[in-house]
């Protein structure tokens, strides 16, 4: 491919003057963050959005499992801002509940998912051989496993037995959590072998290679914090996608028990008086939008502000 | 070319096998009996279920279970549903086409929005019309099908009237009738499968049109004095479409995800309702059943996106 040029790739010199002023590479990468306005604002609505979230039901003081059969889906109103259910249960109450399980289960999936990925990524990119193919078999075998019905599958098998082990609600959590997080590390192996291959040629870690550094110190010290960008807009990414399978598995009645109201689970709940009561649907609806979208913005700026290549 | 597939032919039995393999761990590993509704039954004798465990190889070691369940896995036969009272492969065989129908077309559809809009988007970067599509594209994935499913119903059959919301398998009228029911009751949700698909495709095709078009043989056939149409469409976008392809295949799993949440939400009578409801009836062999063709499935186009993608790319040899 030579004297082809790249259209994406294009280094210029780009970072020229502020390179001179000594900043850390963690501001200098705030810095670029902040030109990507859509993310910037994203930023600061998913902030809010944890924080009403975990802060919210020490201040609105409404039971979520208070019914009240005298005010049965009703629209939004001053006594329930965001309406009632058929039972006559406030929905903001229970979607603030919601909330709290449903990022729960996206930043816990998200953690499980990197440390496999990471692990197995790592151990691949810096071994060859037989233990780099049989981890690339591995990772591409679970890749065209089918998702759905393989977690459907998952959580209809251990449902009953974890909920006798940890109680229903914890046992559900972990089971939602392992698996989701167990489905979803083949990107990042990928990408993370992809940068070891390309790291560990490289002139720094031959030098340290060079002066002696074990496997364990190239691979902790010099590798790995190069690696580490691209697999933090993975991360982002995979927080908004574990929100949208635990709020699919819930949709479909396989999440979390009935009388626990995370989003998809309301939504599911709605289904059968979308003529009626509309509000009932929207709200749930609009929250897990507005998370998901917002992650995938923030995702996007990190994209271009640790990416050292692209000018700013 | 003959060899190639059948090179790749050979490099997706592995594959299938580690899949099956998965299957029937999780399946061995499952808490619970098959037998549990004969072992609370009182009328059933302990001698006699032994006798049927026996019969059935449930005692024999882990590695016959397993090349026993897979031969009869790949024979078709897939037992008896404990609910419908009917062998699962007639069951199976009822509701696939309406799937791959579904399906089918709401990628027709993905295809027909994502490709002329990600081309545009890409010979045009950070224009107007880039930024727009961009935006939407980010919107649209961001967007879960369960919720734009919802939002259609919402707007289409309650708001308008226009579109039923309740998907009928048995649809009585003839001729012409026919196909204007069919087709009321099937574009909502092929459009939501379809845009889902659109939105993410449409950045692909961008970042692929945009990879290319740069570079240095584009710029020649431009000096040549080729039209911008004959540049774009004949070299640009020729060579742009050949890692689209691949990516497009290698969605398709995450399309039938997609389509059991949009049969579900619509009620349409196909394999991921079918999914769905023996989960939530208990009829292990059903979904046993279902998400080992599903699998297959997916092998299958994993296959066709390798053939495709040799036929494709002139680099790739066939040999």
């Amino acid at each position: 491919m030579a004297g082809l040029t790249r259209a994406s790739a294009t280094p210029e010199g780009g970072v020229s003057s502020r390179q001179a002023s000594s900043t850390s590479p963690w501001a200098e990468a705030w810095r670029r963050f902040k030109r990507h306005r859509l993310a910037y604002v994203s930023l600061w609505i998913l902030c809010l959005l944890s924080l009403v979230v975990l802060l919210g039901p020490l201040v609105y003081k409404v039971g979520i499992n208070d019914i009240d059969f005298t005010a049965r889906m009703k629209g939004p109103s001053v006594a329930h801002p965001f309406g009632t259910d058929d039972l006559g249960r406030d929905l903001l109450a229970r979607m603030l509940y919601g909330g709290r399980i449903s990022l729960a289960v996206g930043v816990a999936a998200m953690l499980t998912g990197m440390v496999i990925g990471v692990v197995i990524g790592a151990v691949a990119g810096i071994s060859r051989g037989w233990v780099d193919a049989f981890l690339m078999w591995l990772t591409d075998l679970f890749l065209s496993l089918p998702q759905l019905p393989l977690l459907l599958l998952l959580i209809f098998f251990f449902r009953e037995a974890l909920k006798s082990v940890f109680g229903p609600e914890i046992g559900i959590f972990l089971l939602i959590v392992l698996v989701i997080g167990g489905l979803s590390w083949m990107p990042v192996a990928r990408l993370v072998r992809a940068q070891f291959f390309s790291l560990r040629e490289k002139e720094f870690v031959e030098a340290a290679r060079a002066l002696g550094a074990s496997t364990q110190r190239q691979v902790m010290r010099h590798i790995l914090p190069n690696a580490l960008g691209p697999v933090i807009v993975a991360a982002t990414i995979a927080v908004a996608a574990a929100i949208i399978s635990e709020s699919t598995l819930s949709f479909l009645g396989l999440g979390f028990p009935p009388d626990i109201p995370t989003w998809g689970r309301i939504l599911n709940d709605s289904r059968d008086y979308l003529d009626i009561a509309m509000h009932w649907a929207l709200f749930p609806g609009i929250a897990i939008f507005i998370t998901v979208l917002t992650i995938n913005f923030v995702g996007d700026g990190l994209r271009d502000a640790l990416d050292p290549r692209k000018v700013l | 070319m003959g060899i190639y597939i059948l090179r790749r032919l050979l490099i997706a039995v592995p594959s299938l096998l580690g899949i099956s393999l998965v299957l029937f761990t999780v399946l061995a590993l499952a808490p619970g009996d098959p037998f549990e509704e004969l072992a609370t039954n009182p009328n059933v004798p302990p001698e006699v279920r032994m006798a049927l465990r026996a019969s059935l190889g449930l005692d024999d070691p882990v590695w016959q279970r397993y090349l026993h369940w897979l031969t009869s896995m790949l024979k078709g036969e897939w037992g008896f549903s404990f609910i419908s009272r009917i062998d699962v492969d007639t069951l199976i065989w009822d509701r696939i086409p309406v799937t791959i129908a579904v399906i089918g077309l709401s990628q027709l559809v993905a295809l027909a929005i994502a490709l002329p809009v990600g081309i545009l988007a890409a010979v045009k970067p950070y224009s107007w019309f880039d930024r727009i599509a961009s935006t939407f594209a980010f919107i649209g994935f961001s967007l879960p099908t369960f919720f734009t499913g919802i939002l259609f119903i919402l707007f289409f059959s309650i708001h308008l009237g226009w579109f039923p919301f309740v998907f009928q398998s048995e649809v009585s009228a003839t001729g012409w009738a026919w196909w204007v029911v069919q087709f009321k009751q099937s574009i909502m949700p092929i459009m939501v499968l379809g845009l889902f698909q659109a939105a993410s495709w449409m950045r692909y095709v961008r970042s692929s049109v945009l990879d290319v078009i740069r570079l240095d043989y584009v710029t020649t056939a431009r000096s040549k004095g080729l039209t911008e149409r004959v540049v774009v469409l004949k070299h640009a976008v020729r060579n742009a479409l050949i890692p689209v392809v691949t990516l497009v295949m290698l969605q398709l799993p995450g399309v039938f995800g997609g389509a059991i949440v949009t049969e579900q939400i619509f009620r349409v009578p196909g394999i991921g309702s079918l999914l769905i409801d023996s989960i939530l009836r208990n009829d292990t062999p059903v979904i046993m059943a279902v998400t080992f063709v599903l699998a297959c499935l997916v092998v299958l186009f994993n296959l066709v996106a390798d053939i495709l993608y040799g036929w494709l790319d002139p680099r790739i040899s066939y040999t």
